[in-house]
């Protein structure tokens, strides 16, 4: 079972991406943004950081890095893939999700222990949590707040697809969205970082680590079925 | 050579923090009478050769793909040379 963390130029939150994934029983692989292959990964993480500096938009240049066409075409075929932070702003980017992520409300950097609620525990990166669980996650982010038009939103909340929110309301989210996915739930994207939160010496506890042993499971019962 | 200006706005419905942390400063400074202030993006493009309509029809396709995000952002192209 092999992961691949996608680093572009910019990207901080790669290495503890690749512990997590080492921690949730899975072999992490370091792909590069110049990559044109994803070296046969069952998943990818696109992780946090400022990609090529948040440059025009966040997520707007890495977008269009050769790896993330392979990723975008992967990822419409059923790869499981998680953005979490720069890496939610850069599926927004691809499109792959709905909607956006703008400067904080408050205009100011947040970086706090968060409670987020999982809403929908049938995704690919959720199934290793229960609906309703609230869980502690890290949260760090100048533009963390989610906006999509009236109509997206309430296609989102009709379809199931809001995946985590935010108990409270850190950075003026709309609805408390924390995270979205896709349609088909495979491709999932989350502002706060679960990958913070695997071990107790370092971070808030162990919460985060249930989103990288999810995609275990869902690959592994997945290969089993094949 | 043809300069070609691109303007990208965050759309209205779009709250723009930034636009408001200027408007909060500037009574401050003792400028009063400002209701709204918005902030957006210029690009200035010079294109090779003339401005002609099928390399503006690119400039729209740019502004479409890469320097707006149309999910939050409306843009405009004009040619002012």
């Amino acid at each position: 079972m092999k992961i691949g963390v996608v680093t572009f130029p910019g990207s901080l939150d790669d290495v503890d991406a690749q512990r997590a994934v080492r921690l949730a029983g899975a072999e992490p692989v370091a792909l590069w943004h110049g990559d044109h292959d994803l070296k046969e990964v069952d998943a990818v993480v696109l992780p946090g950081g400022f990609s090529y500096g948040d440059y025009l938009r966040c997520g707007a240049i890495a977008r269009f890095a050769p790896v993330m066409t392979e990723v975008v075409t992967a990822a419409k075929g059923g790869l499981p893939v998680l953005g979490i932070c720069n890496g939610f702003q850069i599926l927004c980017e691809s499109h792959l999700l709905p909607g956006a992520l703008i400067r904080n409300d408050h205009r100011k950097f947040a970086c706090l222990d968060q409670v987020v609620r999982i809403e929908n525990n049938s995704t690919s990166w959720t199934t290793s949590y229960t609906t309703g669980q609230e869980v502690t996650l890290v949260l760090k982010n100048g533009e963390g707040s989610f906006v999509a038009d009236q109509h997206t939103l309430d296609l989102l909340e009709g379809e199931g697809r809001v995946v985590a929110r935010y108990v409270g309301n850190p950075n003026g989210s709309q609805r408390a969205i924390a995270g979205v996915t896709n349609e088909a739930g495979n491709v999932v994207g989350l502002m706060p970082h679960p990958e913070h939160a695997v071990e107790d010496l370092c971070g808030p506890g162990t919460d985060g680590l249930g989103f990288f042993t999810s995609v275990v499971t869902t690959m592994v019962g997945a290969l089993q079925r094949a | 050579m043809a300069r070609v200006v691109v303007d990208v706005m965050p759309k209205p419905e779009i709250l723009d923090p930034q636009g408001k942390a200027v408007q909060g400063a500037l009574p401050r400074l003792g400028f009063e009478g400002v209701s709204e202030v918005r902030q957006g993006k210029r690009f200035e493009l010079e294109l090779e050769g003339e401005a002609t309509e099928e390399r503006l029809a690119q400039v729209h396709e740019m502004a479409a793909t890469l320097l707006s995000n149309p999910v939050i952002e409306d843009y405009a192209v004009r040619v002012v040379s």
